[in-house]
């Protein structure tokens, strides 16, 4: 008999079966199209193409990673996993952009490629005294940061590793002298993180330099395999932070606690902006194995943690990218952190932090995670990402690298991983207790991201269309005009791999503008000017950039797509020291040199 | 109804699981932070409560109890992970549609949590995991937890249960750890972590999807604990919850066939 109870039940059934359905419907809309197509035209439908030729530029740079203890042995892929990166300036001030790319194994060599202006690029580092800084017993590189800290005109380097940090003083574009020493440095720092910032405004330029592993480990000789940290996703066992305050002596002033800014998470990226309009730059750090924490400045003198008040610090997850974006061409910086995303694993998923409203009276900014809504969620295990027009259509896009163990392939650690991971601290802190990688890859082989935002608030993911075809352990990445054509060209540093260009050809009608600042009563690399660009009822914002993105240094001038506008309405500028400065109708397709108004 | 054991005060039996699990929940968000919103917890509970209301009352015509719906979308609340909303909203529907429609003599098969987040994975894996990580690295929350979870199961008369699966547990993680070469801490480290906390209270011990003897529902997790092992060697991440789904309802449809027998072999004896 065809009770009630049959009935409904029927209904059930259907009711089970549409919804299995509409999971597996979902699941294909949501997931990145694995099998995005890499035939040509990318350029004609998303307005650029990428083509990879280093080696034919003459960088032919492979990296090379670190061996530490042998006590690490079993899982040395993935604790010796970092120290790719990339840092763009022009150093000799011919108006070409160079760039410093660091190497990780010991004893190997790091290279400063000078920009030739005809395409090609000459490794300059052993001439001028930047190659040979990973000998034994004083660590290797993790990264470099150009800013001009003596405000001599010429860009300075410093240089954080696991190990001594060093800063290096530019003599005129011809040699670089080691002044750690006198400038005060600590004398071992495992760090992952380094920015150059002007924190108080005073015409200075300051460091902060952010550990990851605790500064007591000599990571090539432990004592003890308690070394890991002490939760996947709550650990605070990691490096210290230091802020050196610049005294304009060459010397720095170590200022972090009194600035309070003290934390012992694992830090694997640091990138400052004014996030909170209050004329200093605010501090973001993006934390591996826990929470990201946003310092908001208090007119240079303190910092306030608020990165559970603000939304980007509630949830834990394994930062290692930060960068700031106008990406609704609204005056508004995003925040872009990178995660891991390992389908059928972990899928912490990227955070893309749109400020919304600001708390009354607190001078901090309320964020909402809106990556899922605008499709910048999953990039799998993420690394560098950075914001820039691409195809100059007047919206940022973003450019993002993955990868973290390309060793066996259809091998993976993954299982093992996932093991550990949800250890208690007594488990998951020692190193002996992780199972042996024996040979195996942990989310290797991924293919890069590069989306392009529409304008609207949609981001179209296009890497394999437009030619970003590698699958190296991308680490970190750096956009720059390397021929001074007004295009975004990509450098990418790989770990355990080649160095890639990715020159950019953008089409045809695309315009832009771009400005070269220069402080006098500010910083002299002008790092934390603000500049707003108004055209065509539109309106975005960039800020000059100290370091960003995970180990990597952008090309700092500043630049603009302006799509098929040929007039740009006025150009406002905000510089460190509080000054403005206006510029109307500036001629477009073309770099502006600007130097700060006395 | 009855109140089990004695108590100093008492307390309806089928509010404890869902005050234990609620406190966990409590706990953990307030210490560690667990929830990135409370959207995704709240939609995946209001939706099983909801389905769970309407699907009760147009079936059976009287309004079911909420604790058992309850927990199934607070389970997946605290389990789920996804950057999206609809897996939380699906996977809570899913979980109770399928008592409604897979049941066997008026039972359900499966334990509705579990179907739904297998239901998942096994669709979805692009965009869904599992909770994999810790709360916390603090020993004390974890203690309380664990304590807390076995004076509840042994108030409602389930700790045998729930002893069982860990003894096994720990059993054949030294068993997998001597079979890979991984060190046991490794082995054993999945244990500690807040998915199993869910697994050994709430899953395992469901009333509705377990076998009536006590010896019976011993053997079962017993097994439960050995597929899993089978699985982790295969190195599958989300072990027990595979194994559960399996042998779950296996055991529910052996337990009816064996019962079916019994009542054939006792009324072809009567009629002799």
């Amino acid at each position: 008999m065809f009770t009630r109870e049959r009935a409904f039940q029927l209904l059930w059934t259907i009711v089970l079966i549409v919804s299995l359905t509409a999971v597996v419907a979902l699941n294909r809309r949501s997931a990145p199209t694995a099998a995005m197509t890499a035939a040509s035209g990318g350029e004609a439908r998303h307005g650029f193409r990428l083509e990879e030729s280093a080696a034919r530029a003459g960088v032919t740079f492979v990296h090379q990673g670190p061996t530490f203890d042998a006590q690490l042995e079993p899982i040395m892929p993935q604790v010796a996993a970092m120290g790719a990166s990339v840092a763009v300036a022009d150093f000799d001030r011919d108006g070409w952009q160079d760039f410093y790319v660091t190497n990780s194994a010991e004893g190997s060599l790091n290279r400063l490629y000078r920009n030739n202006g005809d395409g090609s690029f000459a490794d300059v580092a052993a001439a001028v005294g930047l190659a040979d800084v990973n000998q034994a017993g004083t660590g290797v590189s993790m990264g470099a940061v150009w800013g001009d800290f003596d405000n001599d005109g010429d860009e300075d380097l410093f240089l954080y590793k696991y190990g001594r940090p060093e800063l290096f003083r530019n003599d005129g574009g011809r040699a670089f002298v080691r002044v750690s020493e006198r400038a005060g440095l600590p004398r071992w720092v495992n760090a992952n993180a380094a920015i150059w910032w002007d924190y108080d405004g005073d015409g200075r330029l300051d460091l902060l330099l952010a550990g990851y592993w605790p500064e007591h480990l000599d990571l090539w000789h432990l004592q003890t395999t308690r070394i890991m940290p002490a939760s996947f996703e709550y650990a605070e066992n990691g490096g210290r932070k230091y802020v050196f305050h610049n005294r304009g002596d060459g010397t720095f002033e170590e200022t972090s606690a009194a600035l309070g800014i003290q934390s012992r998470r694992w830090t694997l990226a640091a990138a400052a902006a004014d996030l909170s309009g209050s004329g200093y730059p605010d501090l973001f750090l993006a934390n591996d194995y826990g929470i990201s924490e946003l310092f908001i400045n208090q007119g240079g003198k303190k910092f306030v943690e608020a990165g559970r008040e603000s939304g980007v610090g509630r949830t834990p997850k394994s930062g290692m990218n930060a960068s700031f974006g106008d990406i609704f061409n609204d005056g508004r910086l995003s925040i872009y952190k990178t995660n891991i995303s390992e389908p059928g694993v972990l899928v912490q998923a990227n955070d893309l932090w749109v400020p919304k409203v600001r708390a009354a009276g607190t001078g901090v900014v309320e964020y909402e995670n809106l990556a899922s809504a605008l499709g910048l969620d999953l990039g799998g295990w993420s690394w560098g990402a950075q914001f820039g027009d691409l195809n100059n259509d007047g919206a940022l896009d973003v450019y993002l690298v993955n990868g973290y163990v390309s060793a066996g392939e259809r091998t993976s650690y993954w299982y093992d991983f996932s093991q550990i991971a949800v250890g208690h601290s007594r488990i998951i802190g020692d190193a002996r207790n992780w199972p042996p990688m024996r040979g195996r890859s942990l989310s290797g082989y991924q293919r890069k991201r590069m989306w392009v935002n529409d304008g609207a608030g949609r981001f179209v993911e296009v890497a394999q269309e437009v030619g970003a075809r590698d699958t190296y352990d991308g680490r970190a990445i750096a956009l720059a005009d390397l021929s001074n054509r007004g295009t975004l060209d990509v450098l990418v540093a790989n770990q355990r791999g080649p160095f890639l260009i990715y020159r950019n050809a953008v089409s045809a009608g695309r315009h832009w503008i771009a400005f070269a600042l220069e402080g006098t009563v500010s910083n002299r690399s002008a790092i934390g000017a603000r500049v707003e660009v108004q055209w065509a009822g539109r309106r975005q914002v960039q800020e000059v950039s100290g370091g960003s993105g995970f180990s990597a240094q952008n090309d700092r001038r500043l630049h603009y797509g302006l799509g098929a506008t040929s007039l740009v309405d006025r150009v406002l500028i905000r510089w460190p020291s509080g000054r403005s400065q206006v510029i109307d109708r500036p001629a477009i397709d073309r770099l502006h040199q600007v130097k700060e108004p006395q | 109804m009855s109140t089990g054991r004695a108590f100093p005060f008492t307390i309806d039996r089928r509010l404890l699981p869902p005050l234990l699990i609620t406190s966990i929940l409590i706990v953990a968000h307030l210490s560690f932070g667990i929830l990135e919103t409370y959207t995704r917890t709240g939609l995946a509970i209001v939706t099983a409560i909801g389905a769970e209301l309407i699907m009760g009352r147009l079936t059976y015509g009287k309004w079911p109890h909420p604790a058992s719906a309850y927990i199934s979308g607070i389970s997946v609340g605290i389990l789920v992970r996804s950057p999206f909303l609809w897996p939380y909203f699906l996977c809570s529907l899913i979980s109770i549609v399928c008592k409604y429609v897979l049941r066997l003599n008026g039972r359900h098969l499966w334990n509705p949590s579990n179907f739904g987040v297998c239901a998942l994975l096994f669709l979805a894996p692009q965009t869904v995991t599992l909770l994999s990580i810790q709360w916390g690295n603090y020993i004390w929350p974890m203690l309380v937890i664990w304590l807390l979870g076995f004076a509840i199961v042994w108030r409602v008369g389930r700790l045998h249960i729930s002893a069982s699966y860990v003894v096994a547990f720990v059993v054949f993680a030294f068993a997998r750890s001597a079979l890979t070469g991984v060190p046991w801490q490794a082995a054993l480290a999945p244990i500690t972590g807040p998915m199993y906390q869910l697994f050994i209270f709430f899953m395992v011990t469901d009333p509705k999807t377990t076998v009536g003897p006590r010896w019976a529902q011993v053997a079962v997790v017993v097994v439960v604990a050995l597929v899993e092992m089978l699985f982790r060697l295969a190195e599958i991440i989300y072990a027990p919850m595979y194994a559960l789904f399996l042998v779950g309802p296996c055991a529910l449809l052996l337990e009816r066939w064996l019962q079916m027998r019994t009542a054939r072999v006792m009324r072809l004896s009567s009629i002799g």
